[in-house]
């Protein structure tokens, strides 16, 4: 019977190696929970040009937080792709990090969880107060009337980039700063396969950005006071068919950016295919595409008449990232330390500066490095002329809701299909409905 | 292409109509199945500045330079070894187990075996999506628990990828073991092997082109998973396959770096298929069973 | 050679190798045949604790959640989520909703594209595999050139495939269009209708590969002898491959063919990677649709109810699918 004997043997020894080798990896940084007071686990959002470019730009400071505190920070880069399920799973299991990034426009999404600390006067008072803050982009870290999930780290606005050399050639002296004026250029400088604007028209969130100004130069929201979805008013849906209508109508957009979801409009336009795109922080990637910085300029987006400012003249939405603090840390001390480390005049400049952003601190702001004309209107923009998207817990819905359906309806336009108000209300209706 | 001597299935040549569909049907396959390839070379050997422009079949102004630079833009060398060793132990796992249990199941007859393998089959119509979160939160628990730390790190992931690959692994190997005849089995155990004995010294070295397939196929679930691999690793323990999103940043794609990426990762790989290939040949009836 | 159900399993076992001791010994001792009892089970032990682990807990877990509401306003204590009851199903095929609606579409396109994408793949490997089966020059190096599309990783191979689609600057408009003259307008690949073929395509050359794989290996296991014999008897090759080679492939055939069916229906990096989280109406896969109601926008209970149903489905069409293979093959055996 010693065969039996080998038999189980062997099996036995399969199992056990297969649940050592398989099992009993190498336990690598696990993050709150059970780490010691003396560190920190720090999710940083992807900014600078690649994941290990970010490393190289945040290691540095994060050895000057430890040289100041003891504190050492484990940082990882996590991409975009996987940022929000990574969370996702950090909240629902409450094995995440300590401190994190977060896309602004998932404040309130977040908030709803109870996942993140609250920022209340407490907290604030911690940092350094509430007031360091730019209005409009607390004002984007949570829902309307409750304490902010988080604390604006980066800001970025939208603005209007142009080939400076199509806009010679094509004679035309200065960028558009009304719609009208934005078409009929447009028309002057779509002509042999070189199209006026650059659209992304596949990339929800970008479309969502779009639409949403738009919409408020109309005078309308995407939702209503009480927070509930309003897809179909007149104003929006007038701003969605303006933004599908450059492509339907105007024709000054190229069929082909019906499928652009990978910043190709910005291929594009490095490469003299088209005169304009509507983007935030674009420079570093228009350089790495072997566009010179003198090559293009940089203007408000345009508003309905006048110039920015509020209500119907917003232009632009309040880009950004946000810095929030996981409500399971044990280190609730060092996590708020560290924000206030990250969030102080010194790391402010040196960070924004890096990756070509705007400080959400009033006084970083005032750094001469942020007066350059391009930062300048972005600063500008973001002072006078940005609202933050809706902050409802239902964002991510509104954005897969809407965006598809303006994705679906610049498809239609690049078939040739006519966009009509009609069509425009009906996808929205459809697109309303999807909501919870 | 003439049929030489050696041919397998019929001693007499094959007729013409054999050899031409054989030739066109095959060379139309290669088309199809290097076009892709040919791309991703020609991509991976471009500026990032001439890669979005219009196709064209001879790329003009080569460069070298992004089999260079993938290294710098992610930490390939650590996403490639992470994912070579998840996917080798995750494979070398997963064969053992699956021999035993195919084994178990070709060879006797118990109760519990049909309910066995038909749960095994089973569980690979399990959507992804509808166990991924419950799957993570039981990792973590049991991290919680015994301090094992499963989630996050390679084991986890280990585990995760050699059940995907066990369900199917099972049932082609139960597949390949019938095939073997039992008078091999029974020859042996006269001359006094054991059930053991007969499974190492008969079964195994019969089933080789079946084990060989079922060990790609295991490395191959492993080495391409996405979605589980996506929240499952960090920064230090990412496998290639979500790392390789690392050349795709908020504002930019190197087209030309993803490419060339892929290619040096895949080499490898493919090297690797070409040594295991003569296993798949090798077998039952090629071997010294008459 | 059969998959081993016992419903048909070959009537008469030669031997159990189990089976030697009691021959070579006396009447077996009670512990040494408890042992022998216990010998399959402690060799499928490991099988059954993994399976246990990764699949069959979490699935419970994921049905009970099905039955839950779980927004984010409860995932981080999933404890505490209310109960739904069968709201989370009712909303699902509740076919007058966009839900519902949406659902059923992308139900019935991920089962188009699954009988398509199964049967171009088995097609494609078996008859590569048939061909290949004999040895010619240039053999080995063709094998592993079948073979790469199944070793490059999934994202580089579906973007690669995304960047030959493109509509402007793409590969397969600038050879359909510009070369061959073969559409009037450059289509869409990526928008619209072609977007289904596009998939299609992309899943079938990731794909095929693994059928080829499979195949190649269970043709190893036919015997010479039966080529010889029918080559004896006058067949020619065609004859011999329809009268040996496929027959014997069957076994592994029912499991390859269900296999892939199995995947493809839950494809998710294919579709995910192709199109986005927003895929065209024509190529809206289940999965991605699950993903979409499910992580981003944050409704595990009604994502998870999605799940169960596709479950449900798949274990009804397997069985269905079994049942009929297997009859089919007693009666051919006979």
């Amino acid at each position: 019977m010693h065969r039996m004997r080998a038999a189980a043997a062997a099996v036995a020894l399969t199992a056990l190696a297969a649940t050592a080798a398989c099992g009993g990896g190498t336990p690598t940084g696990g993050g709150a929970g059970d780490e010691s007071p003396k560190t920190l686990t720090y999710w940083a959002s992807n900014q600078g040009p690649s994941i290990e470019a970010d490393k190289e730009i945040l290691t540095p400071e994060l050895k000057k937080f430890e040289q100041q505190t003891g504190i050492k920070v484990e940082l990882e880069v996590v991409p975009w792709a996987d940022l929000l399920n990574r969370i996702l799973a950090a909240t629902t299991s409450g094995q995440g990090p300590d401190v994190l990034n977060i896309g602004n426009t998932w404040s309130a999404s977040l908030q709803a969880t109870g996942a993140l600390l609250p920022w209340d006067a407490q907290n604030f008072a911690k940092i350094g107060g509430r007031d360091r803050f730019v209005e409009s982009a607390l004002a984007s870290a949570g829902a309307p009337g409750k304490d902010p999930a988080a604390v604006p780290l980066y800001s970025m606005a939208y603005a209007l980039y142009y080939n400076k050399k199509m806009f010679a050639d094509a004679g035309i002296g200065k960028p558009p700063a009304t719609w009208d004026e934005l078409v009929a250029a447009g028309k002057t400088l779509s002509k042999d396969g070189k199209w006026a604007l650059g659209v992304e028209g596949s990339n929800l969130s970008n479309n969502i950005h779009q639409v949403f100004v738009l919409a408020k130069q109309h005078g309308a929201d995407f939702f209503d006071a009480s927070g509930e979805p309003d897809f179909t008013s007149d104003g929006a849906v007038a701003a969605v068919k303006q933004y599908v209508g450059f492509m339907a109508e105007h024709k000054i957009v190229a069929p082909g950016n019906a499928e652009y979801a990978q910043n190709q409009s910005l291929q594009d336009f490095a490469n003299d295919k088209t005169a304009m795109i509507l983007w935030q922080t674009a420079a570093t990637t228009l350089a790495s595409h072997g566009m010179k910085p003198d090559e293009w300029g940089i203007a408000p987006v345009p508003v309905p008449s006048g110039t920015p400012g509020t209500g119907q003249n917003v232009n632009s939405m309040v880009a950004g990232i946000n810095m929030a603090v996981f409500k399971n840390t044990d280190n609730l001390d060092g996590a708020l330390r560290f924000v206030k480390f990250m969030t102080s005049d010194e790391e402010q400049k040196i960070l924004n500066k890096t990756y070509g952003s705007i400080p959400p601190v009033k006084s970083a702001q005032q750094d001469p490095a942020f007066d350059s004309p391009d930062l300048a209107v972005l600063r500008d923009t973001l002072a006078t002329s940005a609202a933050p998207l809706p902050q409802v817990p239902a964002e991510s819905q509104f954005e897969t809701a809407v965006g598809t359906a303006v994705k679906e309806l610049f498809a239609d336009a690049a078939a040739g299909r006519p966009i009509t108000t009609e069509l425009v209300r009906e996808r929205l209706t459809k697109a309303q409905q999807q909501m919870p | 292409m003439s049929s030489p001597a050696s041919a397998r299935r019929s001693p007499s040549a094959p007729p013409r109509s054999f050899l031409w569909a054989r030739r066109v049907f095959l060379t139309l396959l290669a088309g199809f199945v290097l076009l892709p390839v040919y791309v991703m070379v020609s991509s991976s050997l471009k500026p990032l500045q001439d890669v979005s422009g219009r196709f064209r079949w001879l790329p003009s102004g080569l460069t070298i330079r992004p089999y260079f630079d993938i290294w710098q833009t992610v930490p390939l060398a650590r996403y490639f070894a992470n994912s070579l060793i998840v996917a080798g132990a995750a494979t070398v796992c997963s064969v053992a187990i699956a021999v035993f249990a195919a084994y178990a199941v070709s060879r006797y007859r118990f109760p519990g075996k049909r309910i066995f393998t038909v749960t095994v089959l089973s569980t690979q119509m399990f959507p992804g999506i509808l166990f991924l979160l419950p799957l993570f939160l039981i990792y973590v628990n049991i991290g919680n628990a015994t301090g094992i730390a499963l989630y996050g790190s390679r084991g986890g992931l280990i585990l995760t990828y050699l059940t995907f690959s066990l369900p199917f692994s099972i049932w082609m190997l139960i597949g390949y073991f019938e095939s073997i005849p039992r008078a091999l089995d029974e020859a042996a155990a006269v001359d006094g092997s054991g059930p053991v004995g007969t499974l190492f010294r008969i079964v195994i070295p019969a089933a080789i082109p079946g084990i060989v397939a079922v060990a790609v196929y295991a490395f191959m679930t492993a080495w391409g998973e996405v979605l589980f691999a996506s929240i499952m690793t960090n920064d230090t323990t990412r496998t290639l396959s979500v790392g390789l999103q690392g050349y795709a940043t908020q504002n930019d794609v190197y087209w030309n770096q993803v490419m060339a990426a892929s290619l040096v990762v895949s080499v490898p790989v493919v090297a690797g298929f070409l040594l295991l290939q003569r296993y798949l040949v090798t077998g039952l009836t090629a071997g010294a069973v008459k | 050679m059969t998959i081993a159900t016992e419903g048909h399993a070959p009537p008469a076992r030669p031997a159990r190798p189990g089976g030697a001791g009691g021959r070579r010994g006396g009447a077996p001792r009670l512990p040494a045949r408890l042992r022998r009892l216990g010998l399959p089970y402690l060799l499928l032990l490991p099988a059954v604790l993994l399976e246990l682990l990764v699949h069959l807990v979490p699935m419970l877990i994921g049905i009970m959640m099905s039955f839950k509401e779980l927004t984010q306003f409860y995932i981080r204590d999933w404890g505490s989520a209310p109960w739904r009851g069968l709201e989370n199903y009712r909303v699902s095929i509740d076919l007058n909703a966009p839900v519902g609606q949406d659902l059923l579409n992308s139900f019935l396109v991920t089962c188009a594209f699954s009988l398509l994408a199964v049967g171009l793949c088995w097609l494609l490997g078996t008859t590569a595999a048939i061909f290949m089966q004999e040895d010619f020059r240039g053999r080995g190096l063709l094998r592993a050139v079948f073979l790469t599309p199944y070793a490059l990783p999934v994202y580089a191979a579906v973007i690669t495939w995304a960047f030959m689609f493109q509509r402007d600057n793409g590969m397969v408009n600038h050879v359909l269009h510009d070369q061959l003259g073969l559409t009037g307008e450059r289509p869409f690949w990526l928008l619209g209708g072609n977007s289904f073929a596009a998939l299609a395509v992309v899943a079938v050359w990731k794909t095929w590969p693994f059928a080829f794989l499979i195949v190649m290996a269970a043709l190893q296991n036919i015997p010479r002898e039966l080529y010889e014999a029918a080559s004896i008897d006058g067949a020619g090759i065609w004859q011999q491959i329809r009268k040996i080679t496929l027959p014997s492939l069957r076994p592994i055939n029912q499991v390859l063919v269900l296999v892939l069916f199995l995947w493809t229906f839950n494809d998710f990096n294919t579709p995910y990677l192709l199109f986005g989280e927003a895929a065209p109406a024509s190529a809206n896969l289940i999965s991605v649709h699950i993903y979409q109601s499910s992580f981003v926008t944050w409704n595990f209970g009604t994502g998870s109810a999605m799940s169960v149903l596709l479950l449900l489905f798949l274990l009804v069409v397997t069985a269905a699918y079994l049942l009929a293979t297997s009859r089919g093959r007693k009666t051919a055996d006979v």
